[in-house]
């Protein structure tokens, strides 16, 4: 029985991959840079955090791939060791806002009442925060770790998920198969995950990938400010923020390397969720 | 009397991913003035590509007029410029839709909407035209028509919408009223009443009327010719009496076999039982017609000939036409 | 005919609050379904005909408890739905069912039609997968449908077939009473006739109890045994379906009667219309609710609300005049 359901699994993932050649591009971006975080001590050619005052803001050349940063650490290396925090707040941070984000539009959606009312007041209140001053409060009080980063960055992205699961589920409460379910005897919890969940899918891939981008600049922000995973340890988006402003005319590959690392994830996690939301509904099929 | 309205060999398409979709093909009839036309089929039948590309309102690309004329007074549409053409909408040729509420701009009211036009086609000034606007709420009978020109679409019910619609497409008196499916989203005592509007403006400004339904009760009510169409061609055309009388091609003879009737309160015979006579099968996509007559799949008398050759629409009986190798 | 009726519903009330401001205060009722009284025997259809906003929707999710009514017991084979809690609830479900009009949104775009009509099956834990999956084969073929299309999307069937998929699944625990709500209203003239036929084999053959409730006069003229016209909430008139069609009493049924178009050119029609708008329901006329647009309307009218009152046999009709 698992034989032929693993057949078939891979047989719709080849039918999907000949059909959305940009999701797997997307998909082949995504799968490098987790696989260079994952491996980074073996992929990165040098120590991230060996400095050589030699090298101080070599470029780019047969040793130093990217060029190496004032305090000569190898680029290149960095940014591979840097996906690791990256792509851990990217990620960590995305999934989980969403998915907290999810289970409370779900709930206000199906509770309502005060339960509801209570709940849109409160994410009314943390939407009219800037995302970054959020997680700065959040990162402030809890001291800097990745995990804390993580979830400070997690937090504010509730607020829209919540919004847009809701209103997304009050409309499909109101579908007629909702109410056939419900008329069959079905409960309200497997409806909820049978003939709701699957149908907000679309609204949140597209948030959530759109969200992955943000989350990493949220973090660099944090990182400048001495709030985001503490030094030495690398991140592209204090990379990028500590050299922007000083060097990105005497040494842009300080500025152009992490930037395009970070263009590169929100580009593939774009092409892979675009292809995602569409592979995952039948009615794109034919 | 020469007609008003004068199609001939109109052929529109759609150029899509799945294909070339023949959505009307070689379709022609005439229209005179103070007279009502039918074109009447399921969804998918053609009838409303034909409307739009009367008024030339196919969106372009994917869609194409190929072929055909469609002279209103003698000036063929089809062969004006874009501005020319913007000013016959509305002047000479007006359409009225399903649904009002998509058809009226929400932001602005009513009254304003109807002086737009009039100040556009007639040149008029803003205090004659809104005067006009007015009047002609009053025409369609909306109770109150001072403070209703002064409303917005959305405080209209349903069936006021509707009139305040055909209020704008009649404010500059056209020659031609193309109607879509004017009565399909009222309720049906609200239909007859924009029916009976819809005829009498119709007898006053000697308007012509094409007509777009499915509903075959409303093409015996209203109109004096039928066009029935299937998959984007002309199947059958005759006098409204002749085509209910005696149908020929078995596309309409099926459909008047498959409607139930409310029937037994004015003393006909329509026994409670009895099964509806069903057309079996369902429409054809347009980018996969078959061969043959689009119909014969469904087709009961249907042949080798029907599945292999197009029957040509042709005069069976005195002016009644109809495209079918058997009638 | 002296049975005891399959579904008998008696006063059923429905009202809407209309919430406003930042506490979601009540500040009035949409009164939807007011005083509702009606049965349906085994294998008999009842017609539930009234223009938008009559209530006639309401009326069919009500009866099943997909709204909780307000006021009024629903008794199906006896037992009253409104006194037992969401289990036994759940329970009764397999004796009534619910086909809608829209054959678009009522099937899950995500789910495989033999998955949707399995479900009701999976639900109440009836056989094992594979017993289930025979049964959804045989009710494929009951409605019409072929075995081999259990694996194919919604997306991939036309109104008409997406339709019998809804009936397939309506029939999948062989209820005794199904609400059909405009099941035919979003189809094709040809396809109508082969759905209606369909639910009436059905009848025949299963000995089912339809509520139909529709706009189409014809429609519910061809399938129904006996006919109900609401008006704003209330049923105005409640007859033998021959017995309405041949003489309607109220002046609304008259005036619906008369304004549907024909489809014989050969009858000249009198003008016979009546005027204005359905009121809203939210703050519908005093007295009889039908008495702005009623060309007979006495003093007595606006004043007064006429109760439904027996009118000979099987027969009542809500109005002062008749």
């Amino acid at each position: 029985m698992s034989a032929t359901i693993s057949h078939s699994f891979w047989n719709n993932v080849s039918y999907n991959a000949r059909r959305y050649p940009l999701g797997v591009a997307g998909g082949i971006i995504m799968i490098v840079f987790v696989l260079a975080a994952i491996f980074a001590s073996a992929v990165a050619p040098l120590d991230p955090f060996n400095t050589n005052a030699k090298a101080s803001l070599a470029a780019p050349g047969p040793v130093y791939l990217m060029g190496a940063d004032m305090m000569g650490r190898d680029v290149f290396s960095r940014l591979i060791h840097g996906a690791r925090v990256s792509l851990a707040v990217a990620l960590g941070a995305t999934i989980i806002g969403s998915g907290i984000g999810c289970a409370v539009g779900l709930a206000c959606g199906y509770i309502g009442g005060w339960f509801d009312l209570l709940v849109q007041r409160v994410t009314e209140v943390m939407q009219a925060l800037p995302l970054l001053v959020m997680a700065l409060v959040i990162t402030a009080s809890l001291g800097p770790s990745l995990r804390n980063t993580i979830v400070a960055i997690a937090i504010p992205l509730i607020p829209t998920v919540a919004r847009v699961i809701r209103s997304n589920v009050l409309s499909l409460r109101e579908m007629p198969y909702v109410e056939a379910a419900k008329a069959t005897g079905m409960s309200e919890w497997r409806i909820a995950i049978i003939h709701v969940l699957p149908n907000t899918l679309a609204p949140l891939i597209v948030l959530a990938t759109a969200q992955l981008g943000s989350t990493i600049l949220t973090e660099a922000s944090l990182s400048f400010l001495g709030l985001g995973v503490p030094e030495p340890y690398p991140s592209w988006g204090r990379m990028l923020s500590e050299s922007a402003a000083e060097y990105v005319r005497t040494a842009p590959w300080l500025v152009i390397y992490p930037g395009l690392a970070i263009s590169l994830v929100v580009f593939g996690s774009n092409l892979l969720g675009d292809a995602l939301r569409d592979a995952l509904d039948p009615r794109q099929r034919d | 009397m020469a007609p008003v309205l004068e199609v001939s060999g109109l052929s529109t398409v759609f150029h899509t991913r799945r294909g070339l979709v023949r959505a009307v093909q070689d379709v022609s009839f005439s229209v005179n003035a103070g007279e009502t036309l039918a074109i009447v089929g399921e969804s998918g039948c053609g009838k409303t590509i034909t409307a739009l590309s009367l008024m030339r309102l196919i969106p372009q690309p994917p869609g194409e007029i190929v072929s055909g004329s469609v002279k209103v007074d003698g000036t063929d549409l089809l062969k004006l410029s874009e501005p020319e053409m913007r000013k016959m909408r509305g002047s000479k040729i007006a359409m009225i839709f399903q649904e009002p509420m998509t058809a009226l701009n929400p932001l602005m009211t009513v009254g304003k909407q109807i002086a737009e036009m009039v100040m556009l086609h007639d040149g008029a000034s803003k205090q004659v035209a809104r005067d006009r606007a007015v009047e002609m709420l009053h025409h369609v009978r909306i109770p109150e028509p001072a403070r209703r020109a002064r409303e917005y679409p959305h405080q209209m019910s349903g069936g006021m919408r509707q009139r305040a619609m055909i209020a704008m497409a009649l404010a500059c008196k056209p020659k031609v009223l193309v109607a879509d499916e004017p009565t399909t989203a009222l309720d049906v005592t609200i239909q007859a009443q924009i029916l009976d509007l819809i005829g009498d403006l119709q007898k006053e400004f000697g308007t012509a009327v094409v007509l777009i339904t499915h509903d075959l009760g409303v093409v015996a009510e209203v109109a004096q010719r039928v066009v029935v169409m299937y998959a984007g061609r002309k199947v059958e055309e005759a006098a409204v009496g002749d085509l209910f009388a005696h149908p020929l091609h078995p596309y309409p003879r099926g459909l008047l076999g498959s409607i139930p009737r409310v029937g037994s309160a004015r003393g006909l015979d329509v026994s409670p039982d009895e099964r509806l006579r069903e057309i079996t099968g369902m429409v054809p996509a347009l980018n996969d017609l078959p061969p043959g007559c689009a119909f014969a799949p469904r087709c009961s008398l249907a042949d080798a000939k029907c599945h292999a050759q197009v029957p040509p629409f042709e005069l069976k009986q005195p002016d009644h036409f109809a495209a079918c190798w058997q009638a | 005919m002296e049975q005891t009726p399959l579904v008998e519903v008696s006063g059923l009330r429905k009202f809407f609050p209309i919430r406003k401001g930042l506490l979601r205060r009540t500040v009035g009722n949409v009164r939807a379904v007011d005083g509702v009284s009606f049965s349906i025997n085994a294998g008999e259809t009842l017609g539930l005909v009234g223009e938008s906003g009559c209530g006639k929707s309401t009326v069919g999710r009500t009866v099943l408890r997909l709204i909780e009514p307000s006021a009024g017991s629903i008794k199906i084979n006896g037992n009253d739905i409104t006194a037992v809690g969401k289990q036994d609830l759940r329970a009764l479900r397999r004796q009534m069912q619910i086909v809608f009009q829209d054959p678009f949104s009522s099937l899950n775009p995500r789910i495989k039609a033999g998955e949707i009509v399995g479900e009701p099956l999976k639900v109440h834990g009836v056989g094992d997968r594979g017993e289930r999956e025979a049964k959804v084969a045989d009710l494929f073929r009951l409605v019409g449908l072929r075995p081999a299309q259990m694996n194919n999307y919604p997306h991939q069937f036309s109104g008409g077939q997406r339709q019998r998929v809804s009936i397939a699944r309506a029939l999948a625990l062989d209820p005794g009473f199904i609400v059909a709500d405009e099941p035919v209203s979003a189809l094709d003239v040809s396809i109508q006739a082969q759905v209606i036929n369909l639910l009436m084999d059905l009848q025949r053959d299963r000995k089912l109890s339809y509520l139909f409730i529709s706009h189409n006069l014809a429609v519910v003229e061809h399938i129904s045994h006996r006919v109900a016209v609401m008006y704003l909430g209330r049923i105005v008139e409640y007859a033998d379906k021959t017995a309405l069609f041949a003489k309607p009493l109220h002046p609304y049924t008259e005036a619906l009667l008369a304004a549907v178009p024909l489809p014989d050119p050969a009858l000249k029609r009198t003008k016979h219309r009546v005027e204005g708008d359905v009121p809203s329901p939210i703050n519908p006329p005093s007295g009889c609710h039908f008495h702005p647009r009623c060309p007979y309307a006495e003093a007595r009218c606006r004043v007064e609300a006429p109760v439904l009152r027996d009118v000979g046999v099987g027969r009542q009709v809500a109005c002062h005049l008749r």
